[in-house]
Protein backbone atom coordinates (compact mmCIF):
# COMPACT_ATOMS: atom_id res chain seq x y z
CA UNK A 1 0.00 0.00 0.00
CA UNK A 2 1.24 3.51 0.64
CA UNK A 3 3.24 1.66 3.27
CA UNK A 4 4.38 -1.67 1.85
CA UNK A 5 6.32 -4.42 3.61
CA UNK A 6 6.87 -2.53 6.85
CA UNK A 7 9.41 -4.32 9.03
CA UNK A 8 8.17 -4.87 12.61
CA UNK A 9 11.37 -6.53 13.83
CA UNK A 10 9.29 -9.53 14.96
CA UNK A 11 9.90 -13.11 13.89
CA UNK A 12 6.76 -14.36 15.60
CA UNK A 13 4.05 -13.20 17.98
CA UNK A 14 4.89 -13.26 21.66
CA UNK A 15 2.46 -14.78 24.13
CA UNK A 16 1.03 -12.77 26.98
CA UNK A 17 3.32 -14.65 29.43
CA UNK A 18 6.43 -13.66 27.51
CA UNK A 19 5.57 -9.97 27.73
CA UNK A 20 6.78 -7.63 30.46
CA UNK A 21 4.02 -6.26 32.72
CA UNK A 22 4.22 -2.91 30.90
CA UNK A 23 3.93 -4.57 27.53
CA UNK A 24 1.03 -6.70 28.68
CA UNK A 25 -0.84 -3.62 29.94
CA UNK A 26 -0.09 -1.93 26.60
CA UNK A 27 -1.46 -4.87 24.60
CA UNK A 28 -4.56 -4.98 26.83
CA UNK A 29 -5.26 -1.32 26.09
CA UNK A 30 -4.97 -2.01 22.38
CA UNK A 31 -7.25 -5.04 22.67
CA UNK A 32 -9.78 -2.80 24.45
CA UNK A 33 -9.59 -0.30 21.54
CA UNK A 34 -8.03 2.42 23.68
CA UNK A 35 -5.88 4.73 21.54
CA UNK A 36 -2.17 5.12 22.25
CA UNK A 37 -1.27 8.80 22.58
CA UNK A 38 2.14 10.51 22.26
CA UNK A 39 3.06 10.58 25.95
CA UNK A 40 1.86 7.04 26.71
CA UNK A 41 4.34 4.22 27.27
CA UNK A 42 4.81 2.04 24.20
CA UNK A 43 7.16 -0.83 23.30
CA UNK A 44 10.19 0.31 21.36
CA UNK A 45 9.30 -2.01 18.46
CA UNK A 46 5.80 -0.49 18.19
CA UNK A 47 7.29 3.00 18.09
CA UNK A 48 9.90 2.10 15.50
CA UNK A 49 7.46 0.19 13.29
CA UNK A 50 5.02 3.10 13.36
CA UNK A 51 7.74 5.58 12.45
CA UNK A 52 8.58 3.36 9.48
CA UNK A 53 4.95 2.93 8.46
CA UNK A 54 3.77 6.52 8.91
CA UNK A 55 6.85 8.05 7.31
CA UNK A 56 6.60 5.67 4.36
CA UNK A 57 2.99 6.74 4.02
CA UNK A 58 3.98 10.44 4.23
CA UNK A 59 6.77 10.00 1.67
CA UNK A 60 4.27 8.35 -0.69
CA UNK A 61 1.96 11.36 -0.49
CA UNK A 62 4.84 13.70 -1.26
CA UNK A 63 6.52 11.66 -4.01
CA UNK A 64 3.03 10.91 -5.33
CA UNK A 65 2.71 14.57 -6.30
CA UNK A 66 5.43 14.15 -8.93
CA UNK A 67 3.72 11.92 -11.52
CA UNK A 68 0.60 14.12 -11.35
CA UNK A 69 2.48 17.41 -11.20
CA UNK A 70 3.93 16.36 -14.53
CA UNK A 71 0.53 17.12 -16.12
CA UNK A 72 -0.47 20.36 -14.40
CA UNK A 73 0.95 22.53 -17.16
CA UNK A 74 -0.49 20.27 -19.84
CA UNK A 75 -4.01 19.65 -18.54
CA UNK A 76 -6.47 19.82 -21.46
CA UNK A 77 -8.63 22.64 -20.02
CA UNK A 78 -8.39 25.35 -17.40
CA UNK A 79 -11.03 23.53 -15.35
CA UNK A 80 -9.02 20.29 -15.37
CA UNK A 81 -5.90 22.21 -14.48
CA UNK A 82 -7.53 23.88 -11.47
CA UNK A 83 -8.92 20.52 -10.29
CA UNK A 84 -5.57 18.78 -10.68
CA UNK A 85 -3.78 21.54 -8.76
CA UNK A 86 -6.30 21.22 -5.91
CA UNK A 87 -5.79 17.46 -5.88
CA UNK A 88 -2.02 17.70 -5.83
CA UNK A 89 -2.19 20.34 -3.10
CA UNK A 90 -4.32 17.94 -1.03
CA UNK A 91 -1.58 15.32 -1.37
CA UNK A 92 0.94 17.80 0.03
CA UNK A 93 -1.46 18.30 2.95
CA UNK A 94 -1.71 14.53 3.47
CA UNK A 95 2.06 14.30 3.60
CA UNK A 96 2.18 17.06 6.20
CA UNK A 97 -0.52 15.53 8.45
CA UNK A 98 1.40 12.28 8.36
CA UNK A 99 4.85 13.75 9.01
CA UNK A 100 3.37 15.54 12.03
CA UNK A 101 1.92 12.25 13.29
CA UNK A 102 5.32 10.56 12.89
CA UNK A 103 7.05 13.39 14.73
CA UNK A 104 4.96 12.71 17.86
CA UNK A 105 6.91 9.43 18.05
CA UNK A 106 10.15 11.27 18.72
CA UNK A 107 11.73 11.61 15.28
CA UNK A 108 12.45 14.96 13.62
CA UNK A 109 11.16 16.12 10.25
CA UNK A 110 14.70 16.55 8.99
CA UNK A 111 15.60 12.98 9.95
CA UNK A 112 12.52 11.67 8.14
CA UNK A 113 13.36 13.60 5.00
CA UNK A 114 17.03 12.61 5.14
CA UNK A 115 15.96 8.96 5.25
CA UNK A 116 13.80 9.41 2.16
CA UNK A 117 16.59 11.12 0.27
CA UNK A 118 19.22 8.55 1.19
CA UNK A 119 16.92 5.74 0.04
CA UNK A 120 16.75 4.27 3.55
CA UNK A 121 13.04 4.99 3.82
CA UNK A 122 10.68 3.73 1.12
CA UNK A 123 7.59 5.12 -0.55
CA UNK A 124 4.88 3.30 -2.46
CA UNK A 125 6.04 1.35 -5.51
CA UNK A 126 3.20 2.83 -7.57
CA UNK A 127 4.82 6.25 -7.89
CA UNK A 128 7.76 4.80 -9.77
CA UNK A 129 5.69 4.41 -12.92
CA UNK A 130 5.57 7.20 -15.52
CA UNK A 131 2.52 9.27 -16.50
CA UNK A 132 2.73 9.11 -20.28
CA UNK A 133 -0.64 10.53 -21.32
CA UNK A 134 -3.46 12.61 -19.87
CA UNK A 135 -5.46 9.40 -19.40
CA UNK A 136 -2.87 8.36 -16.80
CA UNK A 137 -4.09 11.21 -14.60
CA UNK A 138 -7.58 9.71 -14.84
CA UNK A 139 -6.28 6.22 -14.11
CA UNK A 140 -4.28 7.41 -11.09
CA UNK A 141 -7.25 9.15 -9.48
CA UNK A 142 -9.56 6.25 -10.20
CA UNK A 143 -7.25 3.33 -9.40
CA UNK A 144 -4.41 4.61 -7.20
CA UNK A 145 -6.50 6.90 -5.02
CA UNK A 146 -9.19 4.22 -5.07
CA UNK A 147 -6.71 1.68 -3.72
CA UNK A 148 -5.44 4.21 -1.18
CA UNK A 149 -8.98 4.80 0.14
CA UNK A 150 -9.49 1.06 0.50
CA UNK A 151 -6.39 0.89 2.69
CA UNK A 152 -6.89 4.13 4.59
CA UNK A 153 -10.49 3.70 5.72
CA UNK A 154 -9.69 0.80 8.06
CA UNK A 155 -6.60 2.70 9.31
CA UNK A 156 -8.91 5.39 10.73
CA UNK A 157 -9.51 2.77 13.47
CA UNK A 158 -5.83 2.03 14.11
CA UNK A 159 -4.44 2.02 17.64
CA UNK A 160 -2.21 5.11 17.38
CA UNK A 161 -4.16 8.30 18.09
CA UNK A 162 -2.21 10.76 15.90
CA UNK A 163 -2.08 8.32 12.94
CA UNK A 164 -5.78 7.52 13.17
CA UNK A 165 -6.70 11.22 13.33
CA UNK A 166 -4.49 11.94 10.30
CA UNK A 167 -6.22 9.10 8.42
CA UNK A 168 -9.66 10.51 9.22
CA UNK A 169 -8.69 13.87 7.71
CA UNK A 170 -7.12 12.20 4.70
CA UNK A 171 -10.14 9.98 4.04
CA UNK A 172 -12.48 12.99 4.06
CA UNK A 173 -10.48 14.44 1.17
CA UNK A 174 -9.79 11.31 -0.85
CA UNK A 175 -13.13 10.64 -2.43
CA UNK A 176 -12.87 13.84 -4.46
CA UNK A 177 -9.56 12.46 -5.81
CA UNK A 178 -11.07 9.20 -6.91
CA UNK A 179 -14.11 10.83 -8.45
CA UNK A 180 -12.15 13.41 -10.44
CA UNK A 181 -10.09 10.50 -11.83
CA UNK A 182 -13.16 8.51 -12.80
CA UNK A 183 -14.64 11.65 -14.33
CA UNK A 184 -11.57 12.01 -16.56
CA UNK A 185 -11.89 8.35 -17.60
CA UNK A 186 -15.60 8.78 -18.29
CA UNK A 187 -15.00 11.82 -20.47
CA UNK A 188 -12.33 10.00 -22.46
CA UNK A 189 -14.47 6.88 -22.85
CA UNK A 190 -17.38 8.95 -24.18
CA UNK A 191 -15.07 10.79 -26.58
CA UNK A 192 -13.51 9.80 -29.88
CA UNK A 193 -12.15 6.32 -30.60
CA UNK A 194 -8.63 7.64 -30.02
CA UNK A 195 -9.61 9.07 -26.62
CA UNK A 196 -11.21 5.80 -25.59
CA UNK A 197 -8.10 3.93 -26.73
CA UNK A 198 -6.04 6.25 -24.54
CA UNK A 199 -8.20 5.36 -21.53
CA UNK A 200 -7.81 1.64 -22.31
CA UNK A 201 -4.04 2.03 -22.63
CA UNK A 202 -3.86 3.77 -19.24
CA UNK A 203 -5.88 0.98 -17.62
CA UNK A 204 -3.60 -1.58 -19.25
CA UNK A 205 -0.51 0.02 -17.77
CA UNK A 206 -1.90 0.92 -14.28
CA UNK A 207 -3.95 -2.18 -13.47
CA UNK A 208 -1.19 -4.54 -12.30
CA UNK A 209 0.90 -1.91 -10.51
CA UNK A 210 -2.30 -0.89 -8.68
CA UNK A 211 -2.87 -4.46 -7.50
CA UNK A 212 0.77 -4.63 -6.37
CA UNK A 213 0.24 -1.53 -4.22
CA UNK A 214 -1.44 -3.74 -1.64
CA UNK A 215 1.88 -5.48 -1.01
CA UNK A 216 3.04 -9.11 -1.17
CA UNK A 217 0.56 -11.99 -0.78
CA UNK A 218 -0.41 -12.76 2.82
CA UNK A 219 1.57 -15.98 2.78
CA UNK A 220 4.78 -14.00 2.26
CA UNK A 221 3.97 -11.15 4.65
CA UNK A 222 6.05 -12.03 7.68
CA UNK A 223 5.30 -8.86 9.62
CA UNK A 224 1.54 -8.76 9.21
CA UNK A 225 0.70 -10.76 12.32
CA UNK A 226 2.57 -8.41 14.62
CA UNK A 227 1.10 -5.33 12.92
CA UNK A 228 -2.38 -6.83 13.21
CA UNK A 229 -1.90 -7.54 16.92
CA UNK A 230 -0.84 -3.92 17.44
CA UNK A 231 -3.82 -2.79 15.32
CA UNK A 232 -1.70 -0.73 12.99
CA UNK A 233 -2.77 -2.96 10.13
CA UNK A 234 -6.44 -3.83 10.17
CA UNK A 235 -7.07 -5.89 7.03
CA UNK A 236 -4.60 -8.17 5.23
CA UNK A 237 -3.01 -7.37 1.86
CA UNK A 238 -4.97 -10.05 0.04
CA UNK A 239 -8.29 -9.05 1.61
CA UNK A 240 -7.83 -5.43 0.59
CA UNK A 241 -6.68 -6.42 -2.90
CA UNK A 242 -9.73 -8.63 -3.40
CA UNK A 243 -12.07 -5.85 -2.29
CA UNK A 244 -10.38 -3.51 -4.71
CA UNK A 245 -10.77 -5.91 -7.63
CA UNK A 246 -14.42 -6.59 -6.78
CA UNK A 247 -15.20 -2.89 -6.61
CA UNK A 248 -13.22 -1.81 -9.67
CA UNK A 249 -14.14 -4.40 -12.33
CA UNK A 250 -17.80 -3.27 -12.57
CA UNK A 251 -16.55 0.33 -12.87
CA UNK A 252 -14.35 -0.65 -15.82
CA UNK A 253 -17.37 -2.43 -17.32
CA UNK A 254 -19.36 0.78 -17.00
CA UNK A 255 -16.61 2.69 -18.78
CA UNK A 256 -16.60 0.04 -21.51
CA UNK A 257 -12.89 -0.69 -21.17
CA UNK A 258 -11.32 -4.04 -20.38
CA UNK A 259 -9.28 -5.01 -17.33
CA UNK A 260 -6.07 -6.49 -18.83
CA UNK A 261 -6.42 -9.95 -17.29
CA UNK A 262 -7.47 -12.83 -19.56
CA UNK A 263 -8.28 -15.02 -16.55
CA UNK A 264 -10.43 -12.45 -14.76
CA UNK A 265 -13.75 -14.14 -13.97
CA UNK A 266 -16.56 -13.81 -11.47
CA UNK A 267 -16.53 -16.80 -9.13
CA UNK A 268 -20.09 -17.43 -7.97
CA UNK A 269 -19.03 -19.85 -5.27
CA UNK A 270 -16.58 -17.44 -3.63
CA UNK A 271 -18.66 -14.37 -4.38
CA UNK A 272 -15.51 -12.68 -5.68
CA UNK A 273 -13.60 -12.16 -8.90
CA UNK A 274 -10.75 -14.58 -9.63
CA UNK A 275 -7.64 -13.05 -11.20
CA UNK A 276 -4.47 -14.31 -12.83
CA UNK A 277 -1.53 -14.74 -10.48
CA UNK A 278 0.27 -11.44 -9.88
CA UNK A 279 3.90 -11.09 -10.89
CA UNK A 280 5.30 -10.07 -7.51
CA UNK A 281 8.86 -10.17 -8.84
CA UNK A 282 8.01 -6.87 -10.48
CA UNK A 283 6.91 -5.42 -7.13
CA UNK A 284 10.08 -6.58 -5.34
CA UNK A 285 12.16 -5.16 -8.14
CA UNK A 286 10.47 -1.75 -8.05
CA UNK A 287 10.74 -1.62 -4.24
CA UNK A 288 14.45 -2.39 -4.57
CA UNK A 289 14.85 0.74 -6.68
CA UNK A 290 14.66 -0.65 -10.19
CA UNK A 291 11.28 0.64 -11.34
CA UNK A 292 11.01 2.84 -14.43
CA UNK A 293 11.18 6.13 -12.46
CA UNK A 294 12.83 5.43 -9.07
CA UNK A 295 16.02 7.36 -9.76
CA UNK A 296 14.20 10.26 -11.38
CA UNK A 297 11.74 10.62 -8.48
CA UNK A 298 14.45 10.73 -5.83
CA UNK A 299 16.62 13.07 -7.86
CA UNK A 300 13.68 15.48 -8.20
CA UNK A 301 12.95 15.39 -4.45
CA UNK A 302 16.58 15.94 -3.47
CA UNK A 303 16.92 18.78 -5.94
CA UNK A 304 13.80 20.52 -4.61
CA UNK A 305 15.07 20.12 -1.05
CA UNK A 306 18.52 21.44 -1.80
CA UNK A 307 17.38 24.32 -3.95
CA UNK A 308 14.87 25.33 -1.27
CA UNK A 309 17.50 25.40 1.49
CA UNK A 310 18.21 29.12 1.15
CA UNK A 311 14.50 29.89 1.52
CA UNK A 312 14.23 27.86 4.72
CA UNK A 313 17.38 29.45 6.11
CA UNK A 314 16.37 32.97 5.15
CA UNK A 315 12.91 32.62 6.68
CA UNK A 316 14.43 31.42 9.93
CA UNK A 317 17.06 34.19 9.97
CA UNK A 318 14.34 36.75 9.34
CA UNK A 319 12.18 35.37 12.17
CA UNK A 320 15.16 35.44 14.56
CA UNK A 321 16.05 39.00 13.63
CA UNK A 322 12.49 40.18 14.19
CA UNK A 323 12.24 38.35 17.51
CA UNK A 324 15.50 39.97 18.66
CA UNK A 325 14.25 43.40 17.59
CA UNK A 326 10.98 43.11 19.50
CA UNK A 327 12.85 41.77 22.56
CA UNK A 328 15.08 44.89 22.47
CA UNK A 329 12.04 47.13 22.22
CA UNK A 330 10.42 45.45 25.19
CA UNK A 331 13.57 45.84 27.30
CA UNK B 1 20.71 24.01 9.38
CA UNK B 2 18.16 24.01 12.20
CA UNK B 3 14.58 22.98 11.61
CA UNK B 4 11.73 25.49 11.72
CA UNK B 5 9.96 25.24 15.09
CA UNK B 6 6.79 23.20 15.49
CA UNK B 7 3.44 24.93 16.06
CA UNK B 8 0.16 23.54 17.36
CA UNK B 9 -2.81 24.68 15.33
CA UNK B 10 -6.27 25.47 16.71
CA UNK B 11 -9.22 26.25 14.46
CA UNK B 12 -12.62 27.70 15.24
CA UNK B 13 -14.85 25.98 12.73
CA UNK B 14 -17.90 28.24 13.16
CA UNK B 15 -18.82 31.37 15.02
CA UNK B 16 -19.98 30.44 18.49
CA UNK B 17 -17.81 27.33 18.81
CA UNK B 18 -14.51 27.00 20.67
CA UNK B 19 -11.16 26.68 18.90
CA UNK B 20 -10.20 23.04 18.55
CA UNK B 21 -6.77 21.46 18.13
CA UNK B 22 -6.43 20.13 14.58
CA UNK B 23 -2.75 19.23 14.29
CA UNK B 24 0.69 20.76 14.00
CA UNK B 25 3.10 22.13 11.44
CA UNK B 26 6.54 23.72 11.09
CA UNK B 27 6.98 27.42 10.39
CA UNK B 28 9.70 30.02 11.01
CA UNK B 29 7.42 32.38 12.94
CA UNK B 30 3.82 32.82 14.09
CA UNK B 31 2.80 34.79 11.03
CA UNK B 32 3.99 32.07 8.66
CA UNK B 33 2.45 29.44 10.95
CA UNK B 34 -0.96 31.07 10.41
CA UNK B 35 -0.43 31.25 6.65
CA UNK B 36 0.66 27.62 6.50
CA UNK B 37 -2.22 26.56 8.75
CA UNK B 38 -4.59 28.27 6.31
CA UNK B 39 -3.20 26.10 3.49
CA UNK B 40 -2.85 22.86 5.42
CA UNK B 41 -5.98 22.86 7.59
CA UNK B 42 -8.64 25.06 5.96
CA UNK B 43 -8.67 24.16 2.27
CA UNK B 44 -12.40 23.40 2.44
CA UNK B 45 -13.78 26.22 4.59
CA UNK B 46 -13.04 24.38 7.82
CA UNK B 47 -12.48 27.55 9.79
CA UNK B 48 -13.31 31.15 10.59
CA UNK B 49 -10.36 31.71 12.97
CA UNK B 50 -6.89 30.24 13.57
CA UNK B 51 -4.74 30.18 16.71
CA UNK B 52 -1.12 29.03 16.61
CA UNK B 53 0.94 28.13 19.68
CA UNK B 54 4.57 27.05 19.72
CA UNK B 55 4.56 23.35 20.66
CA UNK B 56 7.47 24.00 23.03
CA UNK B 57 5.23 26.38 24.99
CA UNK B 58 2.57 23.76 25.68
CA UNK B 59 2.68 22.19 29.13
CA UNK B 60 0.82 18.89 29.23
CA UNK B 61 -0.23 16.67 32.11
CA UNK B 62 1.63 13.39 32.05
CA UNK B 63 -0.19 10.09 31.65
CA UNK B 64 1.48 8.93 34.87
CA UNK B 65 -0.39 11.61 36.81
CA UNK B 66 -3.73 10.46 35.48
CA UNK B 67 -4.85 8.91 38.79
CA UNK B 68 -3.99 11.72 41.23
CA UNK B 69 -5.38 14.27 38.78
CA UNK B 70 -8.64 12.72 37.72
CA UNK B 71 -9.43 10.03 40.29
CA UNK B 72 -10.83 12.49 42.90
CA UNK B 73 -13.73 13.31 40.59
CA UNK B 74 -14.84 9.68 40.47
CA UNK B 75 -16.08 9.59 44.05
CA UNK B 76 -18.09 12.80 43.69
CA UNK B 77 -21.10 11.39 41.91
CA UNK B 78 -23.34 14.00 43.57
CA UNK B 79 -21.93 16.49 41.05
CA UNK B 80 -24.22 14.92 38.45
CA UNK B 81 -27.93 15.75 38.41
CA UNK B 82 -28.78 12.06 38.00
CA UNK B 83 -27.57 11.49 41.61
CA UNK B 84 -30.85 13.01 42.83
CA UNK B 85 -33.90 10.96 41.84
CA UNK B 86 -36.94 13.18 41.45
CA UNK B 87 -40.56 12.11 41.78
CA UNK B 88 -42.32 11.75 38.43
CA UNK B 89 -45.12 14.16 39.40
CA UNK B 90 -42.68 17.02 39.91
CA UNK B 91 -41.99 18.88 36.69
CA UNK B 92 -39.34 21.32 35.50
CA UNK B 93 -36.45 20.06 37.65
FE1 LIG C 1 -3.40 11.29 -0.40
FE1 LIG D 1 -5.34 11.22 -3.00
Amino acid sequence: MYAQMVDTGAKRLRTSEEMSPEERAFQERIDADIKIEPKDWMPEAYRKTLIRQISQHAHSEIVGMLPEGNWITRAPTLKRKAILMAKVQDEAGHGLYLYAAAETLGVSRDELIADLHSGKAKYSSIFNYPTLTWADIGAIGWLVDGAAIMNQIPLCRCSHGPYSRAMIRVCKEESFHQRQGFDIMMTLCRGTLEQKAMAQDALNRWWWPSLMMFGPPDADSVHSAQSAQWKIKILSNDELRQRFVDQTVPQADYLGIKVPDPLLKWNDERGHYDTSPIDFEELYNVVKGNGPCNRDRLRTRVKAWEEGAWVRDAALAHAEKRAARSARKAA
Amino acid sequence: MTEWPLWEIFIRSQHGLAHKHVGSLHAPDSEMAIKNARDVYTRRNEGVSIWVVKSADVTASSPGEKEPLFEPANSKVYRHPTFFPMPDEVKHL
